[in-house]
């Protein structure tokens, strides 16, 4: 397999609202951000690739506009998925893969701002049985929680409501050494457990801040990464698995795709020091680390996760950036990345990313 | 230069909502027919298990499914969530609790609302039945919600044939989203200056090219304008259609005429309807003004404005 | 390093019509997938990952319906991709599905493309009311028409040039079961007197709205090899884009379109595209984009593509058969409208186009186009693998 990077990672700062910026203005920062950073324009990259979703802000070929911010001209090769940016980035990585390109920007962003995102995410709900009901996504996460509560048992502790709000204090407090996150800091675990639920069993604190970000890649192959990059961060595997859609089918305290990603990508091949995980609810972290196989002496999400910040389309890039940006600036060696897309955990992707030895 | 002030942001509501008409297909179909006709059908795969509500697809080997059975109203709480603000849409006004039900005879879960009076009255493992609607039309919402239940368990699924008298084959499913619209700040600019009868293009640093209306970044170059550059309000019609037909929700006589416009000063053409001219004679090159109405933010439409055409040169790279 | 050749070794598609009213979302889909399939003599167990595409999600009002197609589309437990490039969707989608196989991630792909317009209306999801911003004055002929006439007045093409497309189109769609307008007793003169919607454009010389999917399976050496039937080898593929809008922009012959054919073209060996095509299943939402194409493409000098058009160069008997599917102007899932010419191209150097096969074709192009005539995708397809 050709050897593939990321070689650069950038994002905005994430905030509850962006109404005095478009999408391409808060893109656009971003994506010179980057391009700076290797010190190529937008014209000499090989590929580039997004990833957004029309329904956030409500307007159809919304991607259309961002590429504005690229500066297409001349013309571009490009593409686009209606996914999370790190599907995008799984795209472009297939394409250097195949030797036609060098290197690769990709981006993602996401405005949810403009609507109430937990009724905009129930259209992605079976549109004849569920749909209609209109679940709103806090309230899925819930019964995943339950679930989980319920069964007791992640494998490596115990799963109660006191470790959901260690999850919650750890990430935020974590959060506050970086300085994009929306959220950061947080009273230990035992206060948040004196708060009052949102939707039982999860309270607040369990919950991803809603809000507006962006964030870019540049991904090149082989010396060419070398070449942009001090310290490049090779992507060892990258594997992607869906389940089943309707949450009455799956065991909501399993994630059998996240364990088969990984398994395809190499994770379990050796030992990561650090892993960022997409995990926007807190139970799902403790779901995810049990399927992942991280132990305790795994550094998990100290960027503060999805818990500090989830930009919608953008929060699994920003896991595979941040795992990046740790072995760019020699944080880790060997890192794992996860993102998640669909209801209740119901797609995963799971990359590998290792630094050459000092 | 005039550099570009920064204005207040401009917000606006925006409702994206539609009434869907999907069609079902013969499993969907005969299940909701069924909920209809107080009857719950599941599908059997091939492999034996009975899955509620009957998917047309199975979610292991997706072998296309289609041996129906009826299961019980009955079922056992799986999992659950007590939901104490309920939301637009949702199956209860009141606090009620999201379940996931396993009813007697299957194997997998349905997504519903549980109606209980408060959270400690909710556990898994709970029996509960369907408390159907008054009023049923074949939709999933023909089971209201679920109720506490201590009544037998329901039995094994049974064969059945999915066969209903006058069964529903679509259902309609109006959405509704509330968004509130933000345009930026090169748009809102453009905006402001525009309730003024004035249009301020945006000039790119890099290129020099005059956007309008200004996008927030140089399509071309990737990077933001911001230097603003007062434009029209003459221009000349580079390209044109009739237009015969009317369009939706719109109030104009037809025939009349859609034109690509490039005001005096700007690099590139904007659309706008032309007027004060008998359609059949407007021509690429006509040269035209704007004409406001009392309250419209956009010019209603654009007039000639007796100047000699324009030479096709001089706007050939704006059609 | 190399890359592996991709095969299309199963091609399927649904019966293209306004309403399918028996049949849900997944219904659709599965119908062409099941079709590509049994044409690879496939199982749902071969097939290693699923790409899809659509144009927007408004359309069905499901967001990201792949979510909830996965169990349809046997994805439970494979990776599947969601690609979404405006009109030229469906032609990405299959390009990005080939760059799995090429890559060696995957060796077998379902891709596949759909649009289900019954369940809206296009003109609703094309057009939702953005404030502050000026109501589209002009329904969706409005957009295009206004690029006919400058292209017309650019290559001095005479009035009559789209109705022998729209015409010769209808005719070819008569020959393909699957296409949506079956119009049998169509004749050119009430082409050239149908209704003058958008002038220059009239009603038959514009595509319906359809419900309909397009389904293929890609594979390596190792696939062609057991495949039952000849597959079709794909020899290039390349996607371009540029800006919706921008100073200097040529919307008749954009640029991103010439580079995109340029490209394939480079990859495939073709110098003389013309002479050396076989096929053409190009993306014609109005009759008029037929000429333009074939400059925009290179199968004729600027100014020139009329002429081609004019006499007889494109019919299905002619030197350069243009869309003889019947093309988007007899079928028009939107999204899945780009995956359509792809198929219906791999489907003419398999042999396997039925009554509108080209006699003798080996090597066919189909493209793609979509957002403000600024995304393309295309690919070369022939029937002898590109390794030799």
């Amino acid at each position: 397999m050709r050897e593939v990077a990321i070689v650069a990672f950038g994002q905005s700062d994430h905030r509850r609202d962006t109404a005095e910026i478009s999408e391409v203005e808060m893109l656009m920062p971003v994506l010179h951000q980057v391009l700076d950073a290797v010190g190529l324009r937008a014209g000499e990259i090989d590929f580039t690739c997004s990833g957004s979703c029309d329904y956030l802000a409500g307007r159809a070929f919304s991607f259309t506009m961002a590429l504005d911010g690229v500066g297409a001209w001349p013309p571009i090769s490009e593409s686009h998925v209606e996914m999370d940016g790190a599907w995008a980035l799984y795209e472009a990585w297939t394409r250097l893969l195949t030797g036609e390109a060098e290197t690769a920007l990709v981006y993602s962003y996401g405005k949810s701002s403009p609507g109430d995102l937990r009724e905009v995410l129930t259209r992605q709900l079976d549109p004849y049985y569920v749909a209609p009901l209109w679940p709103d996504s806090v309230s899925l996460a819930a019964l995943q929680a339950q679930a989980l509560l319920d069964a007791d048992d992640t494998g490596d502790g115990v799963a109660d409501e006191r470790a959901l709000a260690g999850v919650a204090a750890r990430s935020r407090t974590a959060a506050e050494d970086n300085p994009h996150a929306q959220l950061a800091g947080s009273p230990p675990p035992e206060a948040l457990l004196d708060e009052p639920y949102l939707v039982r069993p999860l309270r607040r604190h369990d919950c991803p801040p809603v809000g507006d970000g962006a964030a870019a890649v540049v991904l090149a192959a082989g010396d060419t990464a070398r070449r942009l990059c001090r310290r490049p961060a090779w992507i060892r595997g990258m594997d992607h698995r869906t389940e089943a859609h309707s949450l009455g089918v799956r065991d909501l305290t399993r994630s059998p795709s996240s364990r088969l990603a990984a398994e395809r990508a190499g994770a379990f091949e050796a030992p990561v020091d650090l892993a960022e995980l997409h995990a926007p609810f807190t139970s799902q972290e403790l779901i995810l680390r049990r399927e992942l196989r991280l132990g305790e002496d795994v550094r998990v999400n100290p960027s503060g996760g999805a818990l500090a910040a989830n930009p919608i389309m953008a929060a699994g890039l920003i896991r595979l950036g941040e795992a990046a940006a740790a072995i760019h600036r020699g944080a880790a060696d060997r890192a794992l990345a996860h993102a998640t897309s669909g209801p209740c955990l119901q797609q995963n992707l799971v990359a590998v990313l290792e630094g050459d030895a000092s | 230069m005039t550099p570009a002030p920064t204005p207040e942001v401009l917000k606006a509501p925006l409702v994206v909502e539609f009434p869907f008409t999907r069609s079902l297909g013969p499993v969907q179909s005969a299940f909701l027919t069924g909920l209809r006709e107080h009857t719950v059908l599941g599908v059997r795969t091939t492999d034996g298990r009975v899955l509620v509500p009957p998917v047309e697809y199975d979610p292991v080997t997706a072998d296309e499914l289609a041996d129906l059975v009826e299961v019980a109203p009955t079922g056992t709480v799986t999992t659950w969530a007590w939901n104490p603000a309920p939301r637009r849409g949702q199956p209860l006004r009141t606090p009620f609790a999201w379940v996931l039900v396993r009813l007697d005879g299957a194997d997998t879960a349905l997504l519903h609302a549980l109606d209980a009076p408060g959270p400690d009255a909710v556990r898994t493992g709970m029996r509960v039945r369907i408390r159907w609607a008054a009023e049923r039309e074949g939709a999933i919402t023909d089971i209201a919600c679920f109720e506490p239940y201590d009544g037998a368990d329901g039995g094994e699924a049974v064969p059945h044939t999915g066969t209903f008298t006058d069964p529903v084959s679509g259902i309609v499913a109006p959405a509704r989203l509330d968004y509130t619209y933000a345009p930026g700040r090169a748009q809102s600019r453009y905006l402001r200056a525009l309730a003024d009868r004035t249009t301020y293009g945006e000039r790119c640093p890099s290129c020099r090219k005059v956007y309008v209306p200004p996008r927030g970044a140089c399509p071309t170059c990737g990077v933001a304008t911001e230097e603003q550059v007062e434009v029209g309000p003459r221009g000349t019609v580079t390209t044109f259609c009739i237009v015969n037909i009317k369009a939706r929700n719109l109030d104009i006589e037809v025939p009349y005429v859609y034109a690509h416009i490039a005001l005096d000063g700007a690099d590139l053409a904007l659309h706008a309807r032309i007027g004060g001219i008998p359609y059949d004679e407007v021509r690429m090159g006509l040269r035209v003004e704007p004409v406001w109405s009392e309250d419209g933010r956009y010019p209603d439409h654009y007039r000639p404005t007796g100047e000699p055409d324009a030479d096709y040169d001089t706007y050939k790279e704006m059609l | 390093m190399t890359k592996e050749p991709v095969a299309v070794v199963g091609i399927g598609q649904t019966k293209h019509t306004a309403a399918r009213r028996d049949v849900s979302i997944a219904g659709l889909v599965r119908e062409a997938a099941v079709r590509a399939l049994e044409d690879a003599q496939l199982t749902w167990a071969d097939i290693d990952a699923v790409v899809i595409g659509k144009a927007p999600d408004f359309f069905e009002g499901v967001m990201m319906p792949e979510l909830y197609l996965a169990d349809a589309l046997g994805a439970v437990g494979k990776p599947m991709l969601r690609v979404h490039t405006a009109g030229s969707v469906g032609g990405s989608t299959a390009l990005v599905a080939a760059g799995l196989v090429a890559a060696r991630v995957h060796r077998t792909v379902l891709t596949l493309a759909f649009e289900k317009q019954s369940e809206s209306n296009a003109m609703w999801g094309l057009s939702l009311p953005i404030p502050f911003q000026q109501p589209l004055l002009a329904g969706a002929g409005g957009f295009f028409a206004p690029h006919v006439r400058a292209y017309m007045r650019r290559t001095g093409a005479p009035s009559g040039i789209g109705a022998l497309v729209a015409y010769k189109d209808r005719r070819n769609a008569l020959r393909n079961p699957y296409a949506h307008l079956h119009e049998h007793d169509l004749t050119l003169d009430q082409v050239r007197s149908s209704p003058m919607l958008w002038d220059p454009i009239r009603y038959s010389e514009t595509c319906p709205s359809s419900d309909g999917a397009c389904a293929m399976v890609l594979t390596d050496r190792t696939g062609a090899d057991r495949a039952p039937y000849p597959p079709a080898w794909m020899h290039g593929g390349a996607m371009r884009s540029e800006p919706t809008l921008f100073a200097g922009k040529d919307f008749v012959s954009p640029r991103a379109g010439r580079d995109c054919a340029a490209d394939v073209y480079r990859q495939a060996g073709i110098t003389d595209p013309r002479r050396e095509i076989d096929a053409v299943e190009m993306y014609v939402p109005f009759s008029w984009y037929e000429p333009m194409w074939l400059e925009n493409l290179g199968f004729a000098d600027e100014g020139a593509g009329w002429k081609l058009t004019e006499s007889g160069v494109t019919e299905l008997d002619g030197e350069l058969p243009v869309n003889p599917s019947g093309g988007v102007l007899s079928t028009n899932p939107i999204g899945a409208s780009g995956m359509l010419r792809f198929a219906e191209a791999a489907l003419q150097v398999r042999g396997r186009a039925g009554e509108h096969q080209v006699d003798g074709a080996r090597k066919a192009l189909g493209h793609a186009y979509g957002g403000g005539s600024q995304f393309f995708s295309m690919w070369v397809v022939a029937d002898t693998s590109p390794a030799g």
